[in-house]
């Protein structure tokens, strides 16, 4: 992401004559040169986010694969509803991110801040509904490894029920943070699309943030389907 | 998408091809949701992981533009899964295959299938094949 934070006021270099556009950087080519070298690294960047969710994803099925009876009983505690719910609300932020990469690249930039704001907004309804998610696993002690505390399971002294809110806590949050980073990063090009700093020409940081987002979004698309709807 | 000819004049996928995206993955999560309350036996994970996938296509192809983007990015990002799908293959491949993951390390875990001698404490008489340690 580092390609992103150009050194945006400083341009002392003498040679950017042919190129007005005050976020060019110098070794680059041109302008279009600078957007896809950054895009490539993003999405190497993304590669390597499937890659640590994917190590994640592989234990989860194998300690399926162990405990199969403990993981159907212990994936009815999610609640369906609330799960459906956030993939609905995620998948519409995705469409307000990408009509916000539509309108920077037309450099409408009023309605590419609306269509941050309602990102963010999205993205601050998915962690309220996470939030009474895990207070309510909380209470019920239905907790990762040796804080598992729940009473009556059918299998009784298994160790499936706390691997499986091993993993549950340790994927949903994983991706928690990254909706929250996302909520950072979305802050920021908020701030900066505000000040005027993207156009047509420039609008790199809103797209990158914008697959990153879709990066978030496409996760969820799997873990929702994988811990709340499977039997 | 209806909306095949209009993406030559209005450059790379306009506000319609994205809300019909957004159309068809809301479509695919009801579909989802309800499949899932039906019993298909084994097909429930198969069902479930297909719509994802779906799903997931969708997502790259339009709402991060692969389907118009230079060819890089999509060599990246099907790099990517194909290499998630080979840590996938053969992780599952080694666990269909060793039967004596089962019983290892948790005293206490019922339903112990298979011929495996249950006894844990039992000094291992005939030597394991796989080396697995016993406590």
């Amino acid at each position: 992401m580092s390609t992103t934070t150009t050194d945006l006021h400083h341009d002392p270099h003498g040679h950017g004559h042919e190129h007005a556009d005050p976020h060019f950087q110098h070794h680059f080519t041109d302008m279009e040169q600078q957007f896809d070298t950054s895009k490539i690294g993003m999405w190497l960047f993304l590669v390597t986010e499937v890659l640590l969710f994917g190590g994640l994803f592989v234990g989860f099925g194998l300690m399926q694969a162990r405990y199969p009876q403990e993981f159907l009983e212990a994936h009815e505690h999610l609640q369906r509803p609330l799960g459906a719910l956030n993939t609905v609300v995620l998948l519409f932020s995705s469409y307000t991110m990408v009509m916000g990469v539509l309108s920077a690249k037309k450099g409408q930039t009023s309605k590419l801040v609306g269509y941050l704001a309602a990102t963010i907004t999205c993205a601050c309804i998915f962690l309220v509904v996470k939030y009474f998610e895990y207070a309510h696993k909380f209470e019920d002690g239905l907790l990762p490894g040796h804080w598992y505390s729940h009473k009556g399971d059918l299998i009784p002294n298994s160790h499936g029920y706390a691997t499986f809110f091993s993993f549950y806590f340790m994927m949903t949050g994983l991706h928690g943070i990254h909706i929250v980073a996302g909520i950072a990063v979305l802050l920021w090009v908020l701030i900066r699309a505000r000040k005027g700093e993207f156009s047509g020409a420039y609008y790199t940081p809103v797209d990158l943030v914008g697959l990153y987002w879709h990066i978030v979004d496409l996760i969820w698309i799997y873990l929702f389907p994988l811990y709340y709807l499977i039997k | 998408m209806n909306t095949h000819h209009e993406n030559s004049h209005e450059e790379h996928g306009g506000p319609k091809v994205m809300l019909a995206t957004l159309l068809a993955l809301l479509f695919l999560t009801i579909v989802t949701v309800g499949a899932s309350y039906i019993d298909f036996g084994s097909g429930n994970v198969v069902i479930a992981l297909f719509i994802a996938t779906i799903k997931g296509t969708l997502v790259a192809l339009f709402f991060m533009h692969l389907r118009w983007d230079k060819p890089v990015n999509a060599i990246i990002a099907c790099a990517g899964f194909l290499f998630l799908g080979i840590f996938l293959m053969f992780d599952f491949i080694d666990f269909g295959t060793r039967n004596n993951l089962q019983p290892v390390n948790f005293n206490g875990m019922p339903a112990i299938q298979g011929p495996a001698p249950v006894a844990p404490a039992a000094p291992a008489g005939a030597p394991a094949p796989m080396g697995e340690k016993k406590e």
